[in-house]
């Protein structure tokens, strides 16, 4: 029985964390039902995965941007920017795909050093310099396409946005057993990590989940993976852009929790004086922040100019807003310093089950976007609600927000009191 | 003459898994000055916040009779309508409005929607005169002074027709000066008939103005000690919050004084906005190997200004002079060299400029120094647990785990974690600014015993204090500096009060 109590104790301390779970699960459901099955078949799983695979790769810059504080508004059109890009480079002068790849990376890279440079070193608010990105890159975008699309793509370049890991049976199996083969490995990884960390957990004696809750997240979390697995195996394998996420979501994960690069993000959005205070070069790392996230984008935009098989000028439009809302579901705080690559990663799941559930029902975008628009506030406004219940505060975390971008709270130095000096012969 | 004013009865108050206030009963008569002492995290604020309505009367258990008639309230200003008006120990203000506009807020003058500006001035300059501040009520905030700004608080419960004033650490952002001018307004509000309820860790100011006091420990009221029954001493307070005596206030010490550690020499720092001020002129001081120096001086007088300017140059702009350790001159005009040149600054304001607070102790601990516990900028997590847990219980950290959330902690507990964090970093010398501000007194000794093993493991300390007992208790030699300048070095044998204060208070043409 205490065990019981324990556990339910343990999950309305973590209402968040739980909610979202159970959120996505329940949107699933739903949606299988509504579709009469057809969200759960293994072409739409499928398509599900290649179609939010871009989305998703914006959302891991997105949320680490976010956790140290800023906001990207312009990723959409960097994403589109790159996409014409590629386009210039391989179709108009023929470059070779392995060549153009890590050339729009690099100018990814570049683009995001242009808006860290305003933003760390000029110190204008993040929302103002790539609100001005969003218009600036949107423009190049028109410019470099001369308002016309580029097409078509080589093969090489294709593959990452629609291409398929090979079959190593041969095409003599009903399931590709290569996907299995990864599908069965990685659940398994996953699993061992976990019970791995509850070991080290108990040997430094943190708190631990309760085993409940941990063996009943982490069947879930196996189940979930082996589902998608069996429903990918029996379609066409797995996406090539899957195991591209993958390895991101992978390395980005443990850039966040265990690199210096990582703990000093969540310092800065934490408490930004304090992290100088403590040597931290906060505007060398916002600087990388946004370098990152240019590259991220510049992966995104070929990543989606690949599956159309052609650069558009309106290439990436309202990408930003989706990631941004990925990572915001994802339990990320809006005053910066919270957040996770995963949680934002079940955000964008969320938005991109919902996105595909209201497609297949035939819902127009006016209804899809309504729709979205309510979820997006409905999830910040349980997080607010829930941190006002446990009187963590965060009422007022919008305006201090805001507040804290444009006028940095007056330190020892601005205070006036501080300076004036005191003469005690006044009286 | 003793007529109750407030009482309340069998006050319990819970939040998840903690109780914070365990039927607690609080009797004020009217007329008085009423203070409510106890530790940090004893429960004194929640208590208030019952008291003001900020937590609605159906989340506590208990009565609240106010002038002999049951209250519900179930918002601030449902108190407020009853002229019960609290002042927080962070002031409510708006920076950018006026003196008037602030004494209004929320309350404005006007008529039919459209606020009548100059009856606003008009009262708020009379308000101004009842608070003996003569400044001109259209002043933005801002531009006034922390001590000035209390007073406008003042002024603006005064504007609710206050019966029942309630000031949370009233002084703990004033200078001396400052206080005593606060202290006696509160005086002279109560032969107005204004009575106030005043929550203070000073001693001597609970002294000087309280008519009772009321000690809360552990989330139980102890006993209500009264004036006119001789009941206020300090060692009687003392004993009633810690629930034991203490015998002595500050840790003995044999300090075992080395070489010179670090030496600042000809140091001047200008205003960062206001080019034409000097805060800090030519100032030349030293401290060595184990031994621990003050800094007194009145607020303003440039202290933290000093130390900051120092520590990467976190404050001012156009600084110049010179900084030696161990004789050789060392660039500290950025924080991380300042760190790698072994000094370590312990801001006065640890929820602002020192902690993390939505993170936990360990990452806390590890922030000024990742890079001991890294390989190629991957972080060793357990080698990081390990050495927060070794803080947990060297320092007496009290917390669940090293993964407790430093916001949880009380202001003692928060202010280990701040000092774990330096002493994580391995420095030669440390600055702690104002280490024991608004920590209760058995952790302030804990502080203190903390400051004597880092001396005697051979650290240099530097404490800025604004408590000359405090100075002359922990240090083996005080600086005292005066608008910029340091006007004095007392060894600690020739230290008094007096000495310090006479020189914290001369004029340097």
């Amino acid at each position: 029985m205490s065990a019981l109590r324990e556990s339910l104790g343990f999950l309305t301390s973590r209402l968040r964390q739980v909610g979202i779970f159970v959120a996505l699960i329940l949107i699933v459901i739903l949606f299988q039902v509504l579709t009469n099955g057809i969200l759960l078949e293994p072409q739409n799983v499928s398509n599900l995965v290649v179609q939010n695979s871009y989305i998703l790769i914006l959302a891991i810059g997105m949320v680490m941007v976010i956790i140290a504080g800023h906001i990207d508004l312009s990723v959409g059109s960097i994403a589109g920017f790159i996409g014409a890009v590629a386009g210039v480079m391989i179709v108009h002068w023929g470059w070779a795909w392995w060549l153009a790849i890590p050339a729009c990376l690099l100018v990814g890279a570049l683009v995001g050093a242009w808006q860290g440079y305003w933003i760390a070193y000029v110190g204008i608010p993040a929302f103002i310099v790539t609100l001005a990105g969003m218009l600036i890159f949107r423009g190049l975008t028109l410019i470099t396409l001369k308002n016309q699309q580029i097409t078509p793509f080589p093969n090489e370049l294709r593959a990452l946005g629609g291409g398929f890991l090979p079959d190593i049976s041969g095409g003599t199996s009903v399931l590709e057993w290569l996907t299995v083969i990864l599908g069965v490995g990685g659940t398994a990884a996953i699993l061992f990590q976990a019970i791995k960390e509850r070991r080290v957990r108990r040997k430094f004696n943190l708190e631990n989940e309760p085993m409940a809750w941990f063996a009943v997240k982490n069947g879930f979390i196996a189940v979930l993976m082996l589902i998608i697995t069996f429903l990918l195996a029996s379609y066409r394998g797995t996406p090539i852009v899957l195991i591209v996420l993958a390895a991101l979501v992978i390395l980005y994960s443990a850039l966040m929790n265990n690199s210096i690069f990582g703990r000093h993000t969540y310092a800065i959005g934490g408490n930004l004086h304090a992290a100088e205070l403590s040597g931290i070069k906060t505007k060398k790392v916002t600087f990388r922040l946004f370098v990152n996230m240019g590259v991220l984008a510049a992966l995104a935009g070929l990543v989606f100019t690949a599956r159309l098989n052609s650069a558009q000028p309106a290439g990436g439009t309202g990408f930003e807003l989706d990631s941004i809302a990925a990572a915001f579901i994802g339990g990320a705080a809006v005053q910066g310093g919270i957040g996770t690559v995963a949680g934002a990663m079940i955000g964008g799941l969320i938005m991109g089950v919902l996105n595909n559930g209201m497609s297949i029902l035939g819902l127009g975008t006016d209804y899809q976007q309504l729709i979205k628009g309510l979820v997006l506030l409905l999830a910040v406004g349980f997080d607010i609600f829930n941190k006002n219940r446990t009187g963590a505060g965060g009422g007022s975390s919008l305006s201090r927000r805001f507040k804290w971008k444009t006028t940095p709270p007056a330190t020892e130095a601005t205070k006036p009191a501080k300076t004036e000096p005191v003469r005690v012969d006044a009286k | 003459m003793n007529v109750p004013i407030l009482q309340m009865r069998g006050i319990t108050k819970t939040f998840p898994g903690v109780k914070a206030l365990q039927d607690v009963t609080l009797d004020v008569n009217r007329g008085e000055v009423h203070a409510i002492c106890g530790e940090n995290g004893a429960g004194k604020s929640t208590l208030m916040k019952v008291l003001s309505g900020v937590y609605p009367h159906n989340s506590f258990d208990g009565d609240i009779l106010f002038e002999n008639e049951p209250c519900e309230f179930n918002s601030i200003s449902d108190s407020e309508k009853r002229g019960i008006v609290i002042i927080h120990q962070e002031l409510a203000l708006s920076p950018y409005l006026s003196i008037a506009e602030n004494i209004y807020l929320g309350n404005e003058l006007a008529n039919n929607g459209w606020v009548d500006w100059r009856k606003t001035n008009l009262e708020a300059a009379k308000l101004l005169a009842r608070v003996g501040l003569s400044e001109n009520p259209v002043t933005p905030i801002q531009h006034i002074s922390v001590g000035k700004q209390q007073l406008v608080e003042i002024a603006k419960a005064l504007s609710k027709e206050v019966k029942l004033l309630i000031l949370d650490e009233p002084t703990a952002a004033l200078n001396d000066e400052d206080s005593d001018h606060l202290l006696d307004l509160i005086l002279h509000l109560k032969g107005q008939g204004v009575t106030s309820i005043i929550i203070s860790h000073k001693l001597n100011e609970i002294r000087k103005v309280a008519d009772a006091v009321t000690i809360i420990r552990d989330g139980k009221s102890i006993e209500t000690l009264r004036l006119d029954q001789g009941q206020i001493t300090q060692e009687r307070i003392i004993r009633g919050m810690v629930g034991r005596d203490l015998e002595s206030l500050y840790p003995d010490r044999t300090p075992n004084i080395g070489e010179e550690v670090l030496r600042i020499e000809d140091w001047t720092v200008q205003h960062p906005q206001d080019h034409s001020r000097i805060v800090v002129h030519n100032a030349n001081l030293n401290v060595r190997k184990g031994e621990v120096v003050g800094l007194a001086g009145l607020m303003g007088a440039g202290r933290t200004e000093l130390a900051m300017s120092v520590f990467g140059r976190t404050y001012g702009r156009a600084v110049s002079g010179r900084v030696y350790k161990y004789g050789e001159e060392i660039d500290t005009s950025t924080v991380s060299d300042a760190i790698d040149h072994g000094i370590a600054y312990a801001t006065e304001d640890r929820k602002h400029y020192g902690l993390n607070l939505i993170e936990d102790i360990k990452r806390n601990i590890s922030m000024a120094a990742l890079n001991k516990l890294a390989k190629r900028g991957w972080v060793d997590g357990n080698k990081e647990t390990t050495i927060a847990n070794h803080y947990r219980k060297s320092m007496n950290i009290k917390a669940p785990s090293v993964a407790a959330i430093t916001g949880k902690l009380s202001g003692g507990n928060q202010q280990k974690v701040v000092l774990s964090k330096w002493m994580f970093s391995d420095p030669d010398v440390l600055i702690l600014d104002e280490p024991t501000r608004g920590i209760d007194v058995g952790a302030k000794f804990e502080i203190y015993t903390i400051i004597n093993e880092l001396a005697a493991a051979g650290k240099a300390v530097i404490v800025i204090s604004s408590e000359l007992p405090e100075l002359l208790g922990i240090c083996d030699r005080i600086y005292t500096l005066s608008a910029g300048h340091i006007t004095g070095e007392v060894p600690i044998a020739e230290a008094t009060q007096e000495t310090l204060m006479h020189f914290m208070t001369q004029e340097k043409e």
